[in-house]
């Protein structure tokens, strides 16, 4: 596929050499948060929150601990939110006129190279919070060894198809109050619909079907389904079709919005 | 043997509007010009703001679709083989895109990557080009810290990372104070020496007459002269200008009266400008008849004048 011949080719290598260089500066940091972001959950929620609600023994929890049950949840959506943030801000920065996708666009790079690469960073990105929070996870004991692997590609295909219609859509933002106002708005009430923090059939049947239409809750439960070993064929087909498309339409609309933004 | 001549740039009814087509509330910025740019040369475009330059600048660049007509550079179609072209370009932008997150040396370093160079190769042109600059000094600095003049030579220097056969420079020195200014203007012509050919936009006449060898006018998305500064000032003026300025309730009067002294009048806001051979022959013809200027100043010609017979406005509006 040509697209995908592109995707690999070295222009698009470039852009993520871009971001990789400017993330020699951060990169402890955002570390030390990788890290320590699992730890304050896996306290507050599994020694705090998670023993007064495994003391009602709810039948909604299917057997496992509360922590257990929220652990993946909290991963896929804290991957959701970083993904969203990383390609939202960053790209409205770099498209404006004295940003850096502007001083790549007059190099041998074209907009769809710019676009690839800066997935490509997400992606890596994505991947490292992920492997660190599964880490600490697995210490904790609240995930299983082999099926933690399996966890972590999940994180990563949600980042994706997060990360690629956001960025679609920043590209073409020009003031950052939009970007606010979005996730607000849009990206936060996910949560309200995703079975991060209470398994969604806790929802009135009308709500469990705007849970289905929402994209985190595909990828919640199929974090957890995975993490817990509860997964069915079907299922598994069924989320990871939703984010798949997620993926193809967001990376269709970027390479057009990313094109019109940067050959004005 | 490089032809000297050769050929870099080529354009054919060029032309750019923005808006979707068949909008009609689109605005055509570049309506329909020609020019050619040759090796070795420092071309300019000269024009009032919103003459078109800067969309012509871009097209150029290939980071802007022509609209209609042919642009060939060296040997390629902008739209075709835009990232063949940019590989052999170096651009210096009116709003610069150095990055504030990076050193000096570093914006070097990474903006180089981009043309696939070597880490290596990187690490000894950098040195060399900021030497060529002047910013040696700053080199592991933070961007923050220098001052307009430097970071337009940090920009020149991105440009020439990746040793391109033509620059681009669109208003290079604007914003510059004189002393800057002039260290460019030497900087770029040292680049001219060394072979690089030279396309730049301005809207400075003294920029355009001490660097370019030729030029076009821009005006409403036209070319409407071409030729060597020299060429332009004897084609479209007189040989000299007398400016006369008077008191604000006289300027009428006064104006009427120097009706005919002068082959060329131009009545700008705050000065009466008469074109003529010998400036002061017409002064002494403007006392005769009585007029009482508050100064008087006999000038050569510039490219101003040039622009102001051409387009009956300044350069500087």
């Amino acid at each position: 596929m040509d697209t995908l011949a592109r995707a690999f080719s070295a222009p698009a290598f470039r852009e993520l050499g871009y971001w990789l260089f400017r993330y020699r500066r951060t990169w402890r940091g955002s570390i030390v948060i990788s890290i320590g972001n699992p730890l304050l959950f896996l306290t507050a929620l599994g020694l705090g929150l998670g023993t007064l609600v495994d003391r009602e023994n709810s039948a909604y929890l299917h057997g496992h601990s509360y922590l257990t049950f929220i652990l993946p949840g909290i991963l896929i959506a804290g991957v959701m939110q970083t993904a969203f943030l990383e390609a939202s801000g960053p790209v409205m920065q770099s498209a404006l006129p004295r940003g850096s996708y502007r001083a790549a666009a007059s190099t041998p790079l074209e907009p769809t190279g710019i676009l690839y690469g800066h997935l490509m960073y997400w992606t890596l990105r994505a991947t490292q919070n992920a492997v660190l929070f599964t880490c600490v996870s697995l210490l904790f004991g609240t995930v299983d060894p082999a099926r933690a692997p399996l966890l972590v590609l999940v994180a990563v295909l949600v980042a994706i198809a997060f990360a690629a219609p956001a960025a679609a859509w920043a590209v073409t933002v020009t003031r950052p109050s939009q970007i606010n106002a979005m996730f607000r708005f849009v990206v936060l009430p996910l949560y309200m619909f995703s079975g991060t923090f209470f398994p969604i059939e806790q929802l009135p049947v009308p709500l469990q079907w705007v849970a289905w239409a929402t994209p985190l809750w595909h990828g919640v439960d199929l974090g957890r389904t995975v993490a817990l070993g509860t997964a069915t064929p079907y299922g598994v087909l069924i989320h990871i079709g939703y984010l798949s498309v997620m993926v193809a339409v967001g990376l269709h609309v970027a390479r057009r919005t990313y094109r019109r933004k940067l050959y004005v | 043997m490089t032809d000297s001549s050769t050929v870099l740039i080529d354009a054919r009814g060029l032309t750019k509007v923005y808006g979707k087509p068949g909008d009609k509330t689109g605005f055509t910025a570049v309506d329909g010009i020609d020019f050619q740019v040759r090796r070795g040369e420092a071309f300019g475009v000269l024009g009032a703001n919103g003459a078109g330059k800067s969309s012509t600048m871009r097209m150029i660049a290939c980071v802007s679709p022509a609209t209609a007509g042919s642009l060939r550079i060296l040997g390629y179609d902008s739209g075709a083989d835009g990232a063949k072209i940019r590989a052999r370009l170096g651009v210096v932008p009116q709003d610069d895109t150095i990055d504030t997150e990076l050193t000096v040396r570093e914006n070097l370093l990474i903006y180089g990557r981009y043309f696939g160079l070597s880490w290596k190769v990187l690490r000894e042109r950098s040195t060399r080009l900021l030497e060529f600059t002047r910013l040696s000094e700053k080199a592991e600095d933070a961007v923050a810290t220098l001052s307009g003049g430097m970071r337009r030579r940090l920009t020149i220097a991105r440009a020439l990372i990746n040793e391109p056969e033509i620059v681009l420079l669109d208003e290079p020195t604007t914003g510059l104070d004189p002393q800057a200014r002039h260290l460019l203007w030497e900087r770029l012509f040292q680049l001219k020496q060394e072979g690089v050919t030279l396309l730049l936009t301005t809207h400075y006449m003294d920029e355009a007459e001490q660097l370019c060898d030729r030029l076009v006018v821009m005006d409403a998305g036209k070319i409407v002269a071409e030729g060597t500064p020299a060429e332009l000032i004897a084609r479209y003026t007189l040989r000299e200008v007398l400016e006369l300025r008077f008191a604000p309730g006289e300027r009428q009067i006064m104006t009427d009266k120097c009706r005919g002294l002068a082959e060329r009048m131009e009545e700008l806001p705050d000065r009466l400008l008469l074109s003529t051979d010998n400036g002061e022959e017409t002064l002494s013809a403007v006392h005769r008849q009585g007029v009482q200027p508050l100064t008087a100043l006999v000038r050569r010609s510039s490219l101003e004048d040039v622009f102001l017979t051409l387009t009956g406005r300044s350069l500087l509006d």
